[in-house]
């Protein structure tokens, strides 16, 4: 049962836009993760934080990430809308990133199948769960 | 299998070189980023809103332990830094000629970026702190 693998069309659609996005988000997520470490230094990480903590904060700026550190006060300065805002977008990229690159990796594997569907409706599912359980981390903390 | 094929062995034993290399570790470490950052959401989500010992704890324990630690630190730094080649060659296809040099230079820094990564988790590891 050997079939010609269905190459992609040329043109503005979902494979091609997705090409686009997981560029464009790879790279933001990289830009988001220069922002929180260059504003970790300047709020005083130097003296106050290990490479640990740092990281964490680097990847995700969430103010439970930094309760660890010998910073005196975490609400002034590391709790604040703008970096729930940050950590919001760090999660919409990444996500978002991870889960076409799952339908990617499962396309490769099904091709254009009975389960395709299935299995995109299933990561959509997952895809919205994981967003709304980590915005609501987000708020909460 | 994919497409009705069996390949088998030669799966394993095709001589694609370094793309091909790179192109199957970026899966890999993809899958490895995803079950962290999943884990990790969902244990926060845990701690943060249940009370006492719950799987949040069990799956803290795991993920901050030296050893998962330089296996995800694997999985961040080459998928970053492939991403990143992979990005700059599709915005200058002309380079695209110079795809293993490429290569050979994301080697080049990811080898001495992760060998220093890995050896403050290990004296971490063994010292303890």
């Amino acid at each position: 049962m050997t079939r010609p693998r269905i190459v992609p069309q040329r043109g503005f659609n979902l494979d091609y836009l997705m090409w686009l996005f997981t560029r464009i988000s790879g790279l933001a997520i990289i830009l988001l993760s220069l922002v929180s470490i260059i504003a970790a230094l300047y709020m005083g990480a130097r003296t106050q934080m290990d490479l640990p903590t740092f990281l964490r904060w680097a990847f995700f700026p969430n103010p439970n990430h930094v309760v660890n550190s010998n910073i005196p006060d975490v609400t002034v300065g590391w709790a604040n809308a703008f970096w729930q805002i940050m950590s919001m977008l760090i999660v919409f990229f990444a996500f978002t990133h991870a889960a076409n690159g799952l339908r990617m990796i499962m396309e490769d594997y099904l091709g254009h199948s009975f389960w395709q569907p299935i299995m995109r409706g299933v990561l959509l599912l997952l895809w919205l769960f994981m967003i709304i359980v980590a915005v609501y981390v987000i708020l909460s903390s | 299998m994919a497409f009705g094929k069996y390949i088998g062995w030669k799966g394993v034993t095709y001589r694609g070189g370094g793309p091909m290399l790179t192109f199957l570790l970026h899966r890999i470490t993809a899958l490895g980023i995803i079950l962290f950052v999943g884990l990790h959401v969902l244990s926060s989500f845990a701690m943060q809103q249940l009370v006492g010992d719950t799987v949040g704890t069990a799956l803290n324990i795991i993920y901050e332990s030296w050893w998962f630690q330089i296996f995800v630190v694997f999985c961040v730094i080459f998928h970053t830094l492939n991403g990143l080649r992979i990005t700059i060659l599709d915005i200058f296809p002309r380079m695209l000629k110079f795809q293993r040099e490429a290569i050979w230079l994301e080697w080049a820094i990811f080898i001495p970026l992760y060998a220093l990564t890995v050896f403050v988790l290990f004296r971490t590891g063994l010292v303890g702190g």
